[in-house]
């Protein structure tokens, strides 16, 4: 009945599809229960959206058991992260584990499923986790409490020190099997890190799993970074530093830690996007008087203008099939965003609500662009779709900016600013966001220092 | 020396012009230098301390403008001349937003007013070969509130000796 799956470095890429091969207990019950099992070519509808806000899952994840007590701690860090990362969805609701009549341990042998269903749980996760000297196995499986049927079971062998990636894959396939659309916790988040005064504020590059943790510095600070974005491989970053006080595009190599400079082109270049097909970079370069968008092949390192209609034209990104690009302009006046083709030609508004619009970011699922609107003195985060028809702006504020997509297309990130309350500066902070494209669930991500320009990875073990 | 007191003091008074009465703090504090020059009372002609002191640093812009404004030109003619007097100078002009934008906007919005100012110059009769100039958008604003007079200020482009 289980599964077994090694979790290594080398086939760690390969491990979610494995963990969805023969053991899918009862898909079809399982697609019943997802609101929304079509996914992007069902016609872009996500899960719906009413249900999301009012209705999470009621799910029971009594901790993982073990043999000893390491064991057992393992498997209590393991069903933490994996409590917490369905909890800050929004779409699972935790049953309060004071209300748990089954111990874990007689849970993860045979559930006695009334016990689960008296207490509302309609999902319920169990499983075991034994240390192997530096290795560690974890075997999860995933109930469905009314049918008391067995939807997904799987062990993982991996190293120790990746009990964190296990709890996340693990995670992505609850979300799938319950939800039927991929989830996105085995992923991280590259941003910018800043800290001292605000005029002149140390920026370095920083990467975290999606939930905070693992933190590092990838920059010292020596130069300011800024603006990083993911190859759509996780293994490279491409941001805008001010290494010799010249600002350009730079690629960070994650497994080297080496960065070098993209190109020495004429001029600033800013805003760097790769392509889907992870080939090229596409940014903007300010000559003169204009900003424009150009693209540059990362074999050759030669650049292409794409655009030349006069102002600033910057942030741009592509469509996830690669063949429009979405960007921001002034070039009628003020800034709005314009949907173009990927060669540079076709360029076509798609904005025209109030204020002004910038940071277009193309949904991974294709059927939505992420934005930041300037209106009547305040920042919004919204979502239009391609055409610029349904806009609507989820959260509010001060200032924010700088949405970036789950690899899902389910949740966005972006960094919300406060006020400066006095002429020092005094009660500023950047702190990053992560909320629902349905417009709930707004959460504070928690960093060691004020944080802006995040960009989420795509996930990693697919 | 009485004659750069009083042209510091000037200076200081210009650069608070559009601030309420505490933003000149954050004002003077901005350039490279600030008002290093008034505290230790010793100007060297042709330093960053002599510009700012004697010539203006910076011209300010419009929101979402990079047009050198009319009443800003009398400072680039300023610096122009006091560019002629030291030939051995190099610049810096360093471009820069308010905070009510976007970052990667207000990162090509510098670049440009920092290359209107250059341009500016160069009109004046500055070779283009002692100039350079770079853009920090909205990342190093001179005043730090939250108020359309400390926007005022950050829309502006400084120019620094190298």
């Amino acid at each position: 009945m289980n599964q077994s799956v090694r979790v290594d470095a080398a086939l760690s890429r390969r491990l979610a599809l494995l963990g969805f091969g023969s053991l899918l207990g009862l898909p079809s019950l399982a697609r019943a229960q997802a609101p929304a099992a079509g996914g992007p070519a069902a016609g872009g509808q996500v899960i719906d959206i009413t249900r999301a806000r009012t209705d999470p899952i009621p799910i029971a994840l009594p901790d993982f058991a073990g043999s000893s007590g390491p064991a057992q701690q393992l498997g209590q860090n393991i069903t933490r992260v994996i409590t917490n990362n369905l909890r800050n969805s929004g779409l699972f609701r935790p049953v309060e584990r004071a209300a748990y009549i089954q111990t874990p341990e007689a849970a993860a042998g045979s559930p006695r499923f009334q016990d689960w269903r008296v207490i509302g749980a309609q999902a319920l996760v169990t499983g075991r986790a034994e240390p192997q000297g530096d290795r560690s196995r974890i075997e999860f499986r995933l109930w469905e409490v009314g049918s008391e049927q067995q939807l997904q079971g799987t062990a993982y062998t991996a190293n120790a020190a990746n009990w964190r990636q296990i709890a996340h894959v693990i995670s992505d396939v609850i979300y799938e099997r319950m939800l039927g659309e991929k989830g996105y916790f085995d992923t991280r988040i590259v941003y910018i890190a800043e800290s001292g005064p605000r005029d002149r504020r140390t920026r370095r590059l920083a990467i975290m799993d999606q939930d905070g943790e693992n933190h590092r510095f990838l920059t010292d600070g020596t130069f300011q970074a800024l603006t990083p974005r993911f190859h759509p491989n996780a293994r490279q970053i491409a941001f805008m530093s001010y290494n010799n006080n010249q600002p350009r595009v730079y690629l960070f190599n994650l497994d080297s830690g080496r960065q070098e400079v993209l190109g020495n082109f004429n001029g600033m270049t800013l805003s760097p996007r790769f392509s889907p097909d992870g080939r090229s970079v596409v940014l903007s370069s300010v000559r003169g008087g204009d900003a424009n968008i150009y693209v540059v092949d990362l074999a050759s390192r030669r650049e292409r203008q794409l655009t030349s209609g006069g102002g600033l034209d910057v942030s741009p990104s592509y469509s996830p099939d690669g063949t429009q690009i979405v960007f921001n302009s002034d070039r009628g006046g003020d800034q709005q965003l314009y949907v173009m083709d990927a060669g540079g030609g076709g360029s076509r508004r798609i904005s025209f609500g109030n204020g002004r619009y910038a940071t277009p970011v193309w949904s991974p699922r294709g059927d939505l662009i992420a934005f930041t609107r300037i209106s009547g003195g305040r920042f919004g985060i919204g979502v239009m779709r391609p055409d610029g028809s349904g806009e609507r702006i989820l959260s509010e504020g001060w200032a924010m900016e700088s949405p970036t997509f789950a690899p899902n297309g389910r949740v966005l990130a972006f960094y919300r600013e406060s006020q400066a309350r006095d002429t020092r500066g005094g009660g500023y902070s950047a702190r990053l966001s992560m909320i629902d494209i349905a417009g709930f669930n707004e959460r504070q991500i928690v960093t060691p220092t004020d944080a802006t320009d995040p960009s989420w990875s795509p996930l990693l073990s697919s | 020396m009485q004659m750069k007191l009083l042209g510091a003091l000037a200076a200081a008074a210009l650069l608070a012009a559009c601030a309420s009465e505490d933003n000149s703090g954050a004002a003077t504090g901005a350039g490279a230098a600030g008002g290093a020059g008034l505290a230790s009372g010793a100007v060297r002609p042709g330093s960053q301390e002599d510009l700012v002191a004697n010539v203006g640093d910076r011209v300010f812009f419009d929101t979402d403008s990079s047009s050198v404004r009319g009443d800003q030109r009398a400072t680039l003619e300023r610096q122009a001349g006091w560019l002629g007097q030291y030939p051995q100078v190099q610049v810096v002009v360093e471009g820069h937003s308010d905070e009510r934008g976007t970052r990667e906007y207000n990162l090509a919005l510098g670049q440009r007013r920092g290359n209107a100012a250059r341009d500016g110059l160069v009109a004046l009769g500055v070779s283009s070969a002692r100039l350079s100039v770079v853009s920090y958008g909205k990342d190093r604003p001179a005043a730090l509130g939250s108020t359309p007079d400390a926007w005022a200020q950050n829309r502006r482009a400084v120019t620094v000796v190298r």
